[in-house]
């Protein structure tokens, strides 16, 4: 057996006054891994006031996007040998950026406000409606892929220094990803007016593309890339 | 979305493509003095007032800081846009900023358009 030391961040605005790290020591067996939510609900079994979002534990819900080590990450998915091969101390905070409910439990609603504004669904004027459904090439399908596999755990758009300064009017990487996979459906006919939507100077061009959030988008996706077809999209418009 | 849509150009885009077009002018202007200064052997007043009097010269300098101008304008309103929460402050910063901007531009006009040869 091993001794894993881990701090936490702690908050409950009922009781304290501010925000404080808790240290915890948990005693794992030796040269055996595990998630750190495994951590985590271990951690609330020595205490049960620990407060965090759990839900598949199979990184397909994402409720449970933490700060561990620094680095943005879903807890279910991230095993302990990736923070620091998990021999030194795990420190694990709520997504930066939010404000905070309770220990590790952050306000999203300014996250899927931004998500709202980018309208993610089908928007199709055709006066006649196909019978069945609306078709799609399988070259138009691919276009979906790399967009439509995002689950809005909010660990792309936390950890971007711009959707910090400006969560109000930068939409961030996860809704403009979104909004590009809108963008480019072919069966959405409103991509002139969602242009018109993200054409001022925050909506897309606050990203300067430092992909934070592609370094720690649990799924594999590239939201710098989205952004970059938008911002190009736009140009061509405006050219 | 948004309705502050942008600072010097018409829309965030067009304030995009100011940014970028401006810095291209910029960085041309840089490395022409540089490779002035490397090359123009012995680098004399002579040389240096005779490189300002043409027209060419005189024209490339004011697109220069033109360049500086609108690059300068928009660069810091993104930035106060960023850290600066206080919009009275930020309001006070920027109108400073665009004043010195102004001021460089006026005084660069001033400084290189009556430079004759010798």
């Amino acid at each position: 057996m091993k001794t894993l030391k881990i701090s936490v961040y702690r908050y409950n605005p009922d009781v304290d006054n501010a925000p404080y790290m808790k240290d915890y020591t948990l005693e794992v067996e030796e040269g055996r891994d595990m998630m750190v939510l495994d951590v985590l609900l271990k951690l609330k079994e020595q205490d049960p006031t620990l407060a965090f979002r759990r839900s598949c534990r199979e990184g397909v819900c994402g409720s449970d996007g933490l700060n561990m080590n620094g680095k943005n990450g879903l807890a279910c998915i991230t095993p302990l040998s990736a923070l620091n091969g998990g021999s030194k101390k795990v420190v694990i905070r709520p997504l930066p950026g939010l404000p905070v409910i309770r220990d590790l439990i952050v306000d999203m609603s300014q996250f899927y406000k931004q998500y709202e504004k980018i309208k993610p669904y089908l928007i199709n004027d055709d006066k006649t409606p196909p019978a069945r459904e609306r078709l799609q090439s399988p070259e138009e399908r691919a276009k979906l892929d790399g967009l439509y596999e995002c689950i809005l755990c909010a660990c792309c758009s936390t950890s971007c220094p711009s959707f910090w300064w400006n969560p109000d009017k930068f939409v961030g990487p996860a809704g403009l990803l979104h909004a590009y996979r809108f963008l480019i459906d072919s069966r959405d006919t409103a991509t002139e007016q969602r242009l018109d939507d993200l054409d001022d100077a925050f909506s897309v061009f606050r990203c300067h593309g430092i992909m934070n959030c592609v370094n720690v988008c649990p799924k594999g996706l590239n939201p710098t890339k989205a952004i970059g077809h938008i911002k190009s999209m736009l140009l061509n418009r405006a050219i | 979305m948004v309705k502050v849509a942008s600072t010097f150009g018409r829309s965030g885009t067009h304030d995009y493509i100011l940014i970028r077009a401006s810095a291209i002018i910029m960085a041309l202007y840089a490395i022409f003095l540089m490779s002035f200064f490397v090359t123009a052997e012995p680098l004399t007043y002579a040389a240096w007032t005779n490189l300002f009097a043409s027209l060419g010269m005189k024209i490339f300098t004011m697109l220069a800081l033109t360049s500086v101008l609108i690059h300068g304008w928009i660069g810091i309103w993104q930035v106060l846009t960023d850290y600066v929460k206080h919009s009275g402050l930020r309001a006070f910063i920027q109108f400073v900023v665009c004043v010195a901007l102004m001021a460089y531009w006026l005084a660069g006009l001033l400084v290189v358009w009556p430079v004759e040869g010798v």
